[in-house]
């Protein structure tokens, strides 16, 4: 990579996390005006851990969430048009307005979604893992939780399955010290999260999610060596949200001190500044930069406003499948009955 | 083409090896289904055939493994996901109840699952209350899984493979009872390639005097009843056997009540909220005028399964409950 082209990659770290935040503002300041429905989670403060794995890994790989998704949607590069249409309900949401703010879906950039109870997803992420292995990809799947997901049981089931096939999954505990209202040290015995990996036999390590090298970095060498040899690994990531749970949370379980604490040190300012001491950023391109996702947001709005609702006819549409008589099936072989990636 | 005679196992034994045979994308995962050869026999010889690849023996993880199964169709391949009995699909309700059927939905119809969940289901033998969950009644309850229940040995065969090449996720409710039950099959692939079509009743038994609508193991239940209601009482009884519970077969269902006017559900799970209410439903909204007597259901009792041998008898849904209910509706 020469200069200009890491400039350009270090400016994009920046640019994205810029971009969730300012999109996620304003979905709060219409979720406010009532414009829209249902929960809404957000993800500020947060923003590194998305964008530095996206940037760490390939756009092959497949990335799973729960409901936390719009960072993760955003950083794999669905556009905010679509991002915002889908939490208005509209016709040209990523989900056709469907699935809603938990349930963010791109197969055109593997986002496996958006899922919404806590855990149920983990299983999945195993079984795309499975998938790569069955068919002899190098894909990498990442799959990230909250810290109030370890305790519950498809966590455990998930990870011990990922663990004893040797499954090339990156499980991300994007550990925000709050299940809810709930901190992590009050949901689990362990001191340390990153401890859970040692049950599934799994290389484990924490991650600054405060910094978004870090994590790019972090996650392009795990996925470098599961590429070479598929084997899950657990990060702990470190990281805050700022905001409530959900829009409906006043975040009464902290005070107000924490908050500002932990405010000091914001993955986007943190990057910022750095860039702007390193010489790759000047002042005047952090204000264009920032006055254009905004612009984008603003717009995203006026996108998802004018926007068609889901037309009445289609409420049965996507329930079942129609058969598929395209369908080509590949007879088995003799060889592949050989074979035996999961060392049962 | 010569048709055999063949155990309901042996039925489904056939289709899994078909159906493994046919496609590299399809396998089979569950507890004990590879070196033990299924809890059940049912897996019996697939793993020596088609190798560790595809037929994998997986933890005591219901949740986990089903769920890797759902993860797996999002991305194309075709798994079979064997539960040594949907009372242990319980544990993983989330993943068959949650995210097989609505991910085509959550996605805005990007992504959908092609899964098959299968194994025995319902009432068995002195298994007590845990383990014989008539579970199709919960599973009805949700919008973009089907459903269906083989009571014959060609029907097993068949709807297993045409859920196996469905694009939603099937539910495969097999009757533990009937495993070693015999019937006529067709020969096997590359002879015949035997698919019975999801959503699709057959008539078991013609009759005129009332139907008999019965799946699963009140299908067997029903032909005696029939019998012996011909033999005593002279009274023609049209046995429906459902196959499938979802897509319901209404056509075929209120076809024969049209022509009977008098109808006996014989269901395998509880009553309340069981299937026997939604075909009470369905009968009373489409031909009301068409019945002559109030529909009568044969069902659980509404008690956990006790152990004892006699209480599960008078518990279960049985021939002569069958038989004196067909009386009732006819008045003889």
């Amino acid at each position: 990579m020469d200069k200009s082209q890491k400039k350009r990659s270090e400016l994009k770290l920046l640019y994205d996390m810029l971009a969730i935040r300012r999109f996620e503002e304003k979905a709060q300041q219409q979720y406010q005006m009532q414009k829209i429905g249902g929960f809404l989670h957000l993800y500020i403060g947060q923003e590194a851990v998305a964008v530095g794995s996206v940037a760490g890994c390939r756009p092959e790989d497949y990335l799973i969430t729960a409901y936390r998704d719009h960072g993760h949607a955003l950083a794999r590069g669905m556009g905010m048009n679509e991002c915002m249409a889908e939490i208005f309900g509209k016709a040209t949401g990523c989900s056709k307005g469907l699935g809603g703010s938990m349930h963010y879906f791109d197969k055109k950039n593997n986002m496996m979604g958006g899922h919404a109870i806590v855990g149920g997803h983990i299983p999945l992420a195993a079984g795309l893992g499975f998938a790569s292995k069955y068919r002899g990809e190098d894909r990498v799947t990442l799959c990230y939780m909250g810290d109030g997901a370890i305790n519950i049981g498809s966590f455990h089931e998930a990870l011990n399955m990922a663990g004893l096939w040797k499954l090339p999954v990156i499980f991300v505990c994007e550990n925000n010290q709050f299940a809810m209202g709930t901190a992590a040290g009050r949901s689990n015995p362990l001191k340390e999260i990153v401890d859970r990996g040692a049950g599934y036999a799994m290389p484990s390590l924490v991650m600054d999610g405060m910094d978004v090298r870090a994590v790019r970095d972090t996650i392009g060498d795990v996925c470098a060596k599961i590429r070479k040899s598929p084997e899950p690994y657990w990060i702990e990531c470190r990281t805050y949200r700022y905001r409530g749970h959900s829009m409906s949370d006043p975040a009464t379980y902290r005070t107000k001190e924490e908050l500002e604490k932990h405010k000091k040190d914001d993955p986007i300012t943190n990057f910022s500044t750095t860039l702007l001491k390193e010489g790759v950023l000047t002042e005047e391109e952090y204000k264009k930069m920032d006055a254009e996702v905004k612009a984008l947001a603003a717009e995203s709005v006026a996108f998802a406003e004018s926007s068609p609702e889901p037309p009445l006819e289609d409420l049965h549409k996507y329930t079942l499948p129609p058969l598929n008589p395209d369908y080509q099936p590949v007879a088995t072989t003799p060889e592949i009955a050989k074979q035996n990636p999961f060392n049962c | 083409m010569t048709l055999r005679e063949i155990t309901y196992r042996q039925a489904l034994n056939e289709a899994l090896a078909e159906e493994l045979e046919r496609d590299q994308n399809v396998f089979l995962m569950g507890e004990e289904v590879a070196q033990y050869n299924g809890a059940y026999k049912i897996s019996q010889g697939l793993l020596e055939r088609f190798g560790p690849k595809r037929v994998i023996d997986a933890p005591i993880a219901e949740a986990g493994f089903a769920g890797i199964g759902i993860g797996a169709a999002m991305v194309g391949l075709r798994p079979i996901v064997e539960f040594m009995t949907f009372s242990f699909s319980l544990v993983a309700f989330d993943q068959v109840a949650n995210n097989a059927p609505n991910i085509m939905t959550m996605s805005g119809g990007q992504f959908h699952a092609p899964i098959v969940f299968r194994g025995p289901n319902g009432p068995a033998h002195q298994l007590g209350a845990t383990h014989m969950h008539a579970t199709e009644c919960l599973y009805a309850n949700f919008p973009g899984l089907k459903i269906v229940v083989p009571a014959t040995p060609r029907d097993a065969k068949g709807l297993l493979k045409s859920a196996v090449r469905d694009e939603a996720p099937v539910l495969v409710l097999e009757v533990e009872m009937l495993y070693a039950f015999k019937g006529m099959v067709e020969p096997p692939m590359p002879e015949f390639d035997l698919l019975v079509p999801i959503g699709k009743a057959s008539v078991a038994r013609e009759g005129s005097d009332v139907t008999i609508l019965s799946y699963g193991r009140t299908v067997p239940m029903a032909l005696h009843a029939a019998e012996q209601i011909e033999k005593e009482h002279g009274i023609h009884a049209e046995v429906i056997d459902l196959r499938s519970i979802k897509p319901l077969d209404l056509e075929t269902i209120l076809n024969s009540v049209t022509k009977t006017h008098r109808v006996v559900v014989a269901e395998q799970d509880r009553p309340f909220c069981g299937i026997g209410a939604e075909l009470t439903f369905q009968i009373q909204q489409h031909i009301f005028d068409e019945l002559d007597a109030p529909v009568a259901r044969v069902a659980q009792e509404e008690v956990a399964v006790p152990y004892n041998e006699a209480l599960e008898h008078a518990m279960l849904p049985n021939e002569e409950k069958i038989v004196a209910a067909v009386r009732a509706t006819c008045g003889v």
